[in-house]
């Protein structure tokens, strides 16, 4: 892990209206990922995972508090530079992938290095790095309504950590795809933090949290448990039931 | 656990001495249901009183013998592969146990007690997912070498789902017992006192009428 995180949320808060309609989406929320880690958001609906994602992304400005994105204070931007954020920073995983229809596999993972003025040339052969890298590459081609659930999804991850891009923040990531291709897209996007990126996953799926290292509880906008570190794989075996 | 219709099933395959039987049966289910060689002989003992298993012929030279099914033995591992699990005998379950105390002796914080349970569990399941991440699988672009790769993910996909069922059962007791709170404390004629088993009983009927 490198010293500083590539995401941190400092004392976040988060508040909508005023007076007696006032809701606290998140209190005082404090939250690090770093490279090399998957962190998960568990949580009831309700309980501020998606506006701790929207956060963490620029997309929405905390009441109070910091929002640091490889260090840069994400409230003190100009839009400009937000918008530069997210084209060269991080990516967004949504549920129903939210790939460009009229273009391929390849051009949807190229897009935001485009966007950024990266040569056509140059944004493609990131992608299709960006393409291998999720086990995709012979699918370069296609278009997205000739690919499924899963295959989509991975180019979303792909497209995510194009480039220099180093976050992923994943929005119930599995929640259209059945239990083996959801798997399989943890698997990939598993991978991609083992390989260095960084990940904040939202899901309600225990399941799929468990493949992060860390998993945080949210309720009512306030973190109230956490697993930390990983356990030992040692300990398992007894309690894993010897009826 | 049934050790015995799972030692019929392995000499279904082939005969087998008891050590062989012992790590056949551990390494198939990865080691999850650890056996000694005690439980596995006195097992074999008795399949051989009940005429499901026999002796294959004279001890080799160390002077094990291996054992085989007989036709009733087989007829026997048919019979469990074509009938379900009983669930019946579902041994008590000492967190059911607890959260049902929990909600009904005074004076203890429930919502803690599903928390600290919730974390410990998955703290569970990010473990079982960290022996599978180990675990080749197709879906991740490799094929599992051997049939025992595959037994060893169906077993911890198990534990995997047991553990997520565990932990949603986790969430809806949380939900349930925030609506319980969330309702105004309606006085009526029979809950003057606050007895607990009153209280209890009117929540599902007026639950029931709601809906």
């Amino acid at each position: 892990m490198s010293e500083r995180p590539i995401l941190f949320l400092d004392n976040v808060s988060r508040v909508h209206g005023r007076d007696e309609t006032v809701v606290r989406a998140l209190d005082a929320v404090t939250l690090e990922v770093y490279a090399g880690e998957l962190v998960a958001v568990m949580g009831p609906s309700g309980s501020g995972k998606s506006t701790l994602l929207n956060l963490a992304g620029g997309l929405d400005q905390p009441t109070s508090g910091k929002v640091l994105v490889e260090g840069a204070d994400v409230g003190a931007m100009s839009l400009r530079d937000l918008a530069a954020l997210r084209r060269r920073s991080l990516g967004f995983v949504f549920q129903d992938f939210n790939l460009i229809p009229s273009l391929t596999a390849a051009e949807n993972v190229a897009l935001p290095l485009e966007l950024d003025g990266q040569r056509v040339r140059k944004a493609r052969r990131a992608a299709l790095e960006s393409l291998e890298t999720v086990g995709i590459a012979d699918l370069a081609d296609r278009y997205p309504e000739h690919m499924s659930g899963g295959q989509q999804q991975r180019v979303a991850i792909a497209r995510a950590l194009v480039g220099e891009r180093r976050l992923v923040l994943a929005d119930e990531p599995t929640g259209a795809l059945d239990s083996q291709t959801g798997e399989a897209v943890l698997r990939v996007l598993r991978a991609r933090c083992d390989a260095g990126a960084g990940g904040l996953l939202v899901t309600h799926e225990a399941r799929h949290a468990a493949w992060a290292d860390r998993v945080v509880f949210l309720r009512d906008g306030v973190i109230v448990d956490s697993t930390g570190n990983q356990p030992s794989a040692e300990s398992l075996l007894e309690s894993a039931g010897t009826t | 656990m049934s050790i015995r219709r799972g030692l019929l099933a392995l000499l279904a395959q082939e005969p087998m001495y008891g050590a062989q039987l012992r790590s056949e049966f551990e390494s198939r289910t990865g080691g999850t249901w650890p056996l000694n060689v005690g439980q596995v002989y006195t097992t074999l003992a008795r399949l051989e009183r009940d005429g499901l298993v026999e002796g294959a012929g004279e001890a080799d030279a160390e002077g094990r013998i291996a054992y085989r099914l007989t036709d009733a033995g087989r007829t026997e591992v048919q019979r469990w592969w074509a009938a379900p699990v009983d669930r019946d005998s579902t041994p008590r379950d000492e967190l059911v146990i607890k959260l049902a105390l929990a909600v009904t002796v005074p004076g203890v914080d429930v919502q803690r007690v599903v928390q600290t349970q919730r974390t410990a569990t998955l703290r569970h399941l990010q473990a079982l997912t960290k022996l599978k991440r180990g675990t080749p699988d197709e879906a991740g672009g490799r094929a599992p070498d051997e049939q025992k790769d595959l037994a060893w993910l169906l077993v911890l996909d198990n534990l995997v789902y047991a553990a997520e069922a565990e932990i949603r059962w986790l969430d809806h007791v949380e939900t349930r017992l925030a609506r319980q709170a969330m309702r105004p404390p309606k006085a009526s004629p029979r809950d003057t006192a606050g007895s607990y088993g009153d209280r209890s009983s009117e929540g599902v009927s007026r639950e029931g009428a709601s809906r």
